[in-house]
């Protein structure tokens, strides 16, 4: 909707800086915007505020010690980040893992992968200005916390991962559980769908607003459900299989509209996605030890050969990719974290001008961002 | 007292006595029904969210705005620096007076209104638009950008939302034949298939129309553009705090209760219902059952819907809500114009 032509002349146009102290700006984004009336001329997203330098942290720590930090990146996927920092270290120095904790590791990332999207979906509304979906989806998501704190023992910031397994099993009554979960989130698909995907307001909002053409997503880099909104079908799990996921079937959602609502179907479907994969997985989980008997765990100083290696995952965001660099020592010399939100950010300045405020924060929610993943 | 008395039974006389009967008996209600209507409030969307709501303080919590109230009072009061101050401190107390004004003119009973006018129904209308204005100047004196964005819908929202009302409310005028509110409660209801009902069956679209309408110009939800807390913080109430933030509250309660009466006295029968006649002291009962019904609706919406964008809101408005009322008001036209 522009309704003018696009102006930067100072005395049109004024700036508003919506953050870091914003409801809408999850965590501590600031964007500087230029306004002309309610209009968007141009839009910089400025970060750091929640730099903690986690980059630098692991070249202090070994291994082990680097572990809980990796879940604090992105606190509403943590245990995929997790295992992802685990799965690295094991590829790079030959760590064999059982099959029950490959398993196992897929299970637990998959529910995390799903309470993070609702976690999602309840706050996007809610910048929608839909308070009551968030509460639904609050619901839902408790049960799968309760679910992985049985397993892990906390709720949101794994550090269950250990190198060549888990740091616990999965005890004998979890399949169970787990599928109770399944059938409490199963139940309340068609409520959402039409509670919300029903809803001609929340259509409105959404479709045909931000749209990201496959052209730009891709010059940015941008990965994850807001790609696959963009009508790529890039899915690390599918394209470069790691894991237990090879033996799983799934399909990835793909739309190819590029709008906040193309990226809020992507995510549904993708919770649906990941039921299909974990009840594979339950279905097929094997016995045995869930820690590769004699491994180093996290007492020992694991020592890495030296090398250069690059390790990849899909998080709940997007391509999340480790970069390890190791001289042989007990403590990585230099090892890089290509997170998700930080291309999804930046692709922002190129879909925001030109739409109202409203749309900037329907746009700006519909990416999924996580600052302090953004900022490391 | 006995001032009291001399004013009562002096050259005031009468005046003098519904003068007071009204200030206080209009604002201890106003009162009342704020504390009720942000209990009731919290406990609807509680209860839509899967929740309780408050249950704390008192049985079910229904002290629990008392306690919020209690707190307000004793914040600090911020004045920002930049503020224009005067305007800035003049907006709270101003954005209450229209709908005090309104409350008055609601007819309670056969023979009860506070002020009984031959144009109520147009004073009415007059009144319930300048409650914008204080709006505005919260926003424009606050000296913030977001509480002037605010401040800049609320006046397009209203300007645009308050045409159709009029229509609609223009539509029930026709049907009833007076613009007296007591008058269009007490008049001969119009009769559908011989079984007289009230104006909001025979214009069925008017009421949906200000409906629409009503909740558009109380800001409330999906029309709460004004101070949408994920855009614009606070909107253009962003800057005020304590009491002063309390009186906008205050005024948005109130003219939930005050429009949702309004359109209980047009559109559901206002004071009249079973028995009524019988017993007056039905009369406010009854008006007060439907305008809970009318405002629970509203507060429903806003706890399911959510918000629109500020150009959806108008367009919506401009249109399709004005060409509907007006055509609407047109069919009566013609309509009543055949039947006579």
């Amino acid at each position: 909707m522009r309704t003018h032509p696009p102006t930067t002349d100072p005395l049109d146009t004024y700036t508003l800086n919506m953050g870091p102290q914003h409801p809408s700006t999850h965590g501590v984004l600031r964007l500087l915007l230029t306004l002309r009336g309610e209009e968007i001329v141009t839009a910089e997203p400025v970060i750091g505020y929640s730099h903690r330098a986690h980059e630098k942290m692991a070249e202090n720590r070994t291994y082990a010690q680097f572990l809980p930090n990796t879940s604090r990146q992105d606190y509403l996927s943590g245990m995929i980040y997790n295992f992802a920092w685990v799965e690295a270290v094991e590829k790079m120095a030959g760590i064999p893992v059982p099959e029950r904790a490959l398993v196992a590791r897929v299970i637990l990332a998959e529910f995390n992968r799903i309470a993070s999207h609702l976690l999602w979906i309840g706050a996007f509304l809610l910048d929608l200005g839909a308070p009551t979906p968030f509460l639904y989806c609050w619901d839902d998501r408790e049960a799968i916390l309760f679910l992985l704190e049985s397993v892990t023992g906390s709720r949101l910031t794994y550090a269950s991962g250990r190198f060549g397994g888990l740091a616990r099993d999965l005890d004998a009554d979890f399949p169970r559980r787990a599928r109770e979960v399944i059938a409490k989130l199963r139940a309340r698909w068609p409520e959402y769908d039409r509670l919300i995907e029903d809803n001609v307001i929340f259509r409105n909002r959404a479709i045909g607003v931000g749209v990201l053409t496959r052209d730009q997503c891709r010059s940015y880099g941008v990965t994850g459900p807001t790609l696959r909104g963009s009508g790529v079908p890039y899915d690390v799990r599918k394209a470069e299989p790691y894991g237990a996921y090879p033996r799983f079937e799934f399909d990835i959602p793909t739309r190819p509209e590029g709008d906040v609502f193309a990226r809020y179907w992507v995510r549904v479907q993708e919770m649906r996605q990941s039921v299909r994969i974990i009840e594979q997985a339950l279905d097929q989980l094997p016995g045995g030890p869930f820690l590769e008997p004699g491994s180093i765990g996290v007492k020992k100083r694991l020592k890495l050969p030296v090398g250069t290696q690059y390790y990849a995952v899909e998080s709940a965001r997007g391509h999340y990719g480790i970069l390890l660099v190791s001289e042989g020592g007990a403590e990585p010399y230099r090892a890089k974290f290509r997170t998700p939100s930080y291309p999804n950010l930046a692709v922002l300045t190129e879909a925001m001008p030109g739409t109202l405020v409203a749309d900037a924060v329907a746009i700006l929610g519909s990416t999924d961002l996580v600052m302090p993943e953004v900022d490391r | 007292m006995s001032a009291l008395h001399a004013l009562l039974a002096g050259p005031l006389g009468g005046f003098g006595a519904t003068l007071l009967v009204g200030v206080v008996g209009i604002m201890g209600y106003l009162t009342f029904n704020v504390l009720f209507l942000i209990w009731l409030e919290r406990k609807v969307a509680g209860h839509i969210q899967r929740r309780l709501g408050p249950m704390e303080v008192g049985p079910h919590g229904v002290l629990q705005t008392v306690a919020d109230m209690l707190k307000l009072l004793g914040k600090q009061l911020l004045t920002p620096v930049a503020t224009d101050r005067f305007v800035y401190l003049l907006a709270p107390l101003l954005v209450f007076l229209p709908t005090m004004c309104v409350a008055s003119l609601i007819p309670l009973g056969r023979a009860q209104a506070f002020a009984d006018m031959p144009y109520g129904l147009i004073i009415i209308v007059t009144l319930s638009g300048l409650t914008v204005l204080a709006i505005f100047m919260a926003g424009w004196a606050s000296n913030n950008k977001y509480a002037v964005l605010g401040g800049m819908r609320s006046v397009a929202q209203v300007v645009a939302y308050e045409i159709p009302v009029l229509l609609a409310v223009l539509s029930v005028v026709l049907v009833a034949g007076t613009t007296n509110l007591h008058q269009l409660v007490t008049n001969p209801w119009p009769r559908l298939l011989g079984v007289p009902v009230p104006y909001g069956v025979v214009e069925p679209l008017a009421a949906v129309i200000f409906f629409i309408g009503i909740t558009a110009e109380t800001n409330r939800a999906p029309f709460d553009i004004p101070e949408a807390e994920s855009e614009l913080v606070g909107g253009f109430h962003t800057e005020y705090s304590g009491m002063r933030f309390a009186m906008f509250f205050f005024a948005e309660y109130t003219n939930m209760l005050v429009l949702g009466a309004l359109g209980a006295t047009l559109f559901l029968g206002g004071f009249r219902g079973p028995f009524q006649g019988a017993v007056p002291l039905l009369g406010p009962v009854y008006l007060l059952l439907k305008t809970y019904l009318v405002v629970f609706v509203m507060m429903w919406a806003r706890w399911t819907f959510p918000r629109l964008r500020f150009d959806q809101l108008m367009s919506f408005a401009w249109k399709l809500l004005i060409p509907l009322a007006l055509a609407n008001l047109v069919a009566t036209a013609v309509v009543l114009g055949v039947l006579a």
